[in-house]
């Protein structure tokens, strides 16, 4: 099979080099602000404007409260299916599909259409309204991500035996989610909070429509006017992605695994 | 999975079932349901509030059906291109022999490249293939070769392409190696007994198998490139008139004079992404099948 | 004698530091049907692998009738080959998987399908040609894998372990169908398993291996009624174990929970005054005396199994406890616990194998 291994080494390298050399590009290239020599100036021009702070404060903070509103939505709704409502799993496969299939684009111009200031709920009417709605837009768009996460560590850890024994004990129902499925199902929580921060951090085309001072933004924002920055800038979201997926990884080896039965 | 009996009903019972399930279906009707049939009606819709067919006949136009035409072909080549480029990276990392530590590396890279789209993707790319790029400009200096000269222009329907893949096979990789997982080796050793070269048993056996999950997956990808606007928006502006970027002008300062235009283009445009992503279930659904 | 049919000459395979076969040689003529029994990790799938070509010995060679095969390609040995997890191609139903070996050899469609469909005929499956696999049970699809791997007219089966997934039932009357169809058609067959019962029923010769050794080679009855070794002894059927003193050497008697017999044979090391085992079948063992049996020896009941047309008993004698069956006898009550019991065997029947 030695034809095989060097066919396949050819392939990885080529696939290799394009995913490569255009992140050791981008890194050259912000490197070489100071003009005649390699520098990190562009990344302490970065770091030091006031407007990454902030918007890169606004995303983190969005995406924290994106993650806590997601875990509400999705956890109970999956435990609750899974054990009680089977019937309605195929509903909320179809939902979680949604995200996939409408784009953002046009789920924003959805909302923008529905909840503008001469609406019912006139979401976009402040700036609370609208940071509350880029918060259950982000929610929606991580939807799929976080339904999965959540449903695969709960099959797993086969939550329907779990519950009739705590049931047998006599634990009620707060008892039983609160001390026996979460801690059970938080390393898959957790992967599902990672890729909406991933998600949410780098998004764009919602942000800029309901003019939110995100991150995104200020990335397209700083492309138009500065040079070097935006290199630097394309660098550390990059890094930032990595860690996030990275923890995800780590964390697998962390998830409970039961012997028992799964479905 | 069979009902857990759930402890007697006492009358002042909290009906936690309907409790839990409700903040997911009121997420789901406030922000899927409503807004997308919202913009459904009002591409129904003309401005006086009456029903017409005017905003879908007005879709008709050379500039519409031209952005409609750039979007389907560039979704089109970077599916194709990304769903064989990810099949071959993706055999060669799970069947080519290559060390173990190296698939869960590139799995991880993966996930974090499907996500990497937008303005840093296209800064990247400029930084690579730009007029000032690194590889440009090696490729100028060491290899004495223009890029830009004999024709090849970042900013254009092919550099968009080349740069959605950047996204687009790793999505590929990451969706279809639980299919290429699935190849089982004893059918490969079983061809083999019975006479088979390698290249044989691919494409009697292999190949044919992996094809729903390919065709699946291709669709997938499709509607991922067709949806996608930061990353166009941000290398080729205005330059490369796709339906999304037309739609985003047209929500940010009503670009088309006309409101109820802009809901029928985004009725177009779920319309086609609805369309691969049913092709994409029913063929996925087919291949489950078999592999029981 | 004539030329052996499949021989295999010192065959080693080592992974790394483990040596996982040793130094193996064994021949078997044409048209045999040989088992390779032993434990998990014995290296008898190791072995099967290396005939059919999926693992390259490390030394030694194997030659199936006078060819050197042993650095061939899989796809060149022209051997057929069933798995344990049938291996049928999912994507293909089940006239396309039996006529697959004949599509690759350039068979034409017509001649393909007659041959498909005499293979159908001889499985007991005709008309399941349009059949999926997924259509289908475990036994059935095992018996297309069969047909699959005999289709192409091989010169020798190889069986991995093909009855392990399957229902204890099928088990059975599939391994007596294998069998019928290989005496049938007359083709050398090489079966690995791990099920001394498979082996004993079906084969004519078997090949007992533990640890990347050959313990024993020889047909089903020498193996059963004349272990070699101890772990043969163990390993195929049950056998009981008495812990003996040597009282005498030259008298041949030892001495059991505070009686002496004689025995025909004490094994090589004995000594008087030294510890040895004795081991013997359950099936020699009788209630009461009999005639022909020399040895009488009395004990407690210490347990009764009532499985029906057979009671199984365990009979404590001091420390020792044997292990017998006994036939049920529906006029009388099945022994109980505790109760004292006399049972006896004959002195020929003990073997001797080493401590």
């Amino acid at each position: 099979m030695k034809t095989n291994r060097f066919w396949a080494w050819l392939v990885f390298a080529i696939g290799a080099a394009y995913f490569i050399i255009p992140l050791l590009a981008t890194f050259e290239f912000s490197l070489r602000m100071r003009r005649g020599t390699y520098s990190f100036d562009a990344y302490a021009s970065v770091f030091a404007d006031p407007a990454f702070a902030r918007s890169f404060t606004y995303s983190v903070v969005v995406g924290l409260f994106t993650i806590v509103v997601g875990v509400l939505v999705v956890v109970p709704a999956v435990y609750f299916v899974r054990l009680r409502m089977p019937w309605l799993r195929p509903f909320m496969e179809f939902v979680t599909l949604l995200p996939l299939v409408i784009p953002a684009l046009v789920l924003v111009y959805g909302y923008i259409r529905l909840y503008n200031s001469s609406s019912l709920i006139p979401f976009t009417g402040s700036a609370l309204g609208t940071d509350i709605l880029l918060t259950c837009a982000y929610v929606t768009l991580a939807l799929p991500y976080m339904y999965r996460a959540v449903d695969n560590g709960m099959r797993t850890i086969d939550i329907g035996t779990l519950t009739e024994a705590a049931q047998i004990m006599g634990a009620n129902q707060v008892q039983i989610i609160g001390q026996i499925i979460l801690p059970n199902i938080l390393v898959a929580i957790l992967s599902g909070a990672f890729l909406t921060f991933a998600i949410v951090i780098g998004e764009f085309t919602i942000a800029s429509l309901l003019n939110r001072p995100a991150f995104g933004p200020y990335l397209v924002g700083i492309g138009t006017n500065r040079a070097y920055e935006p290199a630097a800038l394309a660098i550390i979201s990059f890094v930032i992605t990595w860690g996030a997926m990275g923890m995800i990884n780590v964390l697998g080896r962390f998830a409970p695994r039961t012997s028992a039965r799964t479905d | 999975m069979t009902d857990i009996a759930a402890p007697p009903k006492s009358p002042r019972r909290i009906p936690w079932d309907s409790l839990a399930v409700f903040p997911f279906v009121l997420f789901a009707v406030m922000f899927l349901f409503l807004p997308t049939l919202s913009l459904v009606g009002a591409a129904f819709t003309d401005r006086s509030g009456s029903f017409t067919f005017d905003n879908i006949a007005g879709l008709f136009t050379d500039q519409i059906m031209a952005a409609y035409w750039i979007s389907i072909r560039i979704s089109g080549a970077s599916a194709l291109l990304g769903a064989l480029i990810g099949l071959a990276i993706t055999l060669a990392i799970i069947r080519g022999k290559l060390p173990a530590g190296l698939r869960s590396a590139v799995m991880t890279f993966s996930g974090v490249a499907s996500n990497f789209a937008g303005v840093p993707l296209a800064f990247a790319f400029i930084a690579t293939l730009g007029r000032l790029g690194l590889v440009t400009i090696i490729l100028r200096t060491v290899f004495g070769f223009d890029l830009y000269r004999s024709g090849f222009n970042l900013l254009s329907f092919w550099g968009l392409t080349l740069t959605y893949l950047y996204f687009q096979i790793p999505l590929m990789m990451l969706t279809i190696a639980p299919a290429v997982d699935g190849l089982k080796k004893e059918w490969n050793e079983a061809a083999q007994m019975l006479g088979a070269s390698q290249w044989q048993f691919w494409r009697y056996v292999g190949l044919p198998i992996l094809w729903p999950s390919f065709l699946g997956t291709l669709s997938l990808l499709f509607a991922n490139a067709f949806g996608a606007i930061a990353t166009a928006w941000a290398l080729t502006g205005s330059n490369l008139n796709i339906v999304t970027v037309l739609l985003y002008n047209q929500i940010r300062g009503d670009a088309l004079q006309n409101p109820g235009l802009g809901a029928a283009l985004a009725l177009g445009m779920i319309v086609i992404t609805s369309l691969a992503n049913i092709i994409y279930l029913v063929v996925a659904n087919r291949a489950e099948r078999w592999m029981k | 004698m004539t030329q052996d049919f499949l021989s295999v000459q010192n065959l080693t395979k080592s992974f790394g530091n483990n040596t996982v076969v040793k130094g193996i040689s064994f021949g078997f003529g044409k048209g045999e049907f040989i088992s390779l029994l032993g434990p998990s990790g014995c290296g008898k799938t190791t072995i099967l692998r290396m005939i059919a070509g999926f693992e390259r010995p490390t030394s030694g060679t194997i030659s199936i009738d006078g060819q050197d095969i042993t650095h061939l390609k899989p796809n060149q040995r022209q051997l057929g080959m069933v798995f344990q997890a049938y291996a049928l191609f999912p994507n293909l139903n089940v006239g396309d998987n039996i006529g697959f070996g004949l599509k690759i050899a350039g068979m034409p469609a017509e001649q393909r399908r007659a041959r498909v469909n005499e293979m159908l005929k001889l499985i007991g499956l005709s008309g399941f040609e349009k059949r999926y696999p997924y259509e289908m049970s475990g036994g059935q699809q095992q018996r297309v894998a069969l047909a699959r791997a005999i289709a192409p007219r091989p010169r020798m089966l190889l069986l991995d372990e093909p009855l392990s997934a399957l229902d204890a039932k099928i088990r059975v009357s599939l391994r007596e169908e294998i069998r019928a169809i290989q005496l049938d058609l007359g083709i050398t067959t090489v079966f690995v398993t791990h099920d001394q019962e498979e082996a004993l029923s079906i084969s004519d010769r078997i090949v007992v291996m533990n640890a990347g050794n050959i313990e024993q080679l020889g047909a089903p009855h020498e193996i059963y009624n004349k272990p070699a070794t101890r772990f043969v002894a163990t390993f195929v059927g049950q056998l009981n174990t008495i812990e003996a003193k040597v009282v005498d050497v030259a008298a041949k008697t030892v001495a059991i929970a505070g009686q002496t017999i004689q025995v025909y044979q004490l094994p090589a090391n004995a000594s008087a005054g030294t510890d040895t085992v004795l081991t013997l079948r359950p099936e020699v063992l009788s209630i009461g005396a009999r005639d022909g049996n020399d040895i009488t020896l009395t004990g407690t009941i210490a347990d009764v199994t009532f499985l029906g047309s057979v009671i199984r008993l365990r009979v404590a004698l001091g420390q020792t406890i044997l292990s017998l069956d006994t036939f049920n006898d529906q006029r009388t009550a099945p022994p109980t616990r505790g109760q004292p019991v006399t049972i006896s065997f004959a002195s020929k029947d003990l073997l001797a194998l080493e401590a």
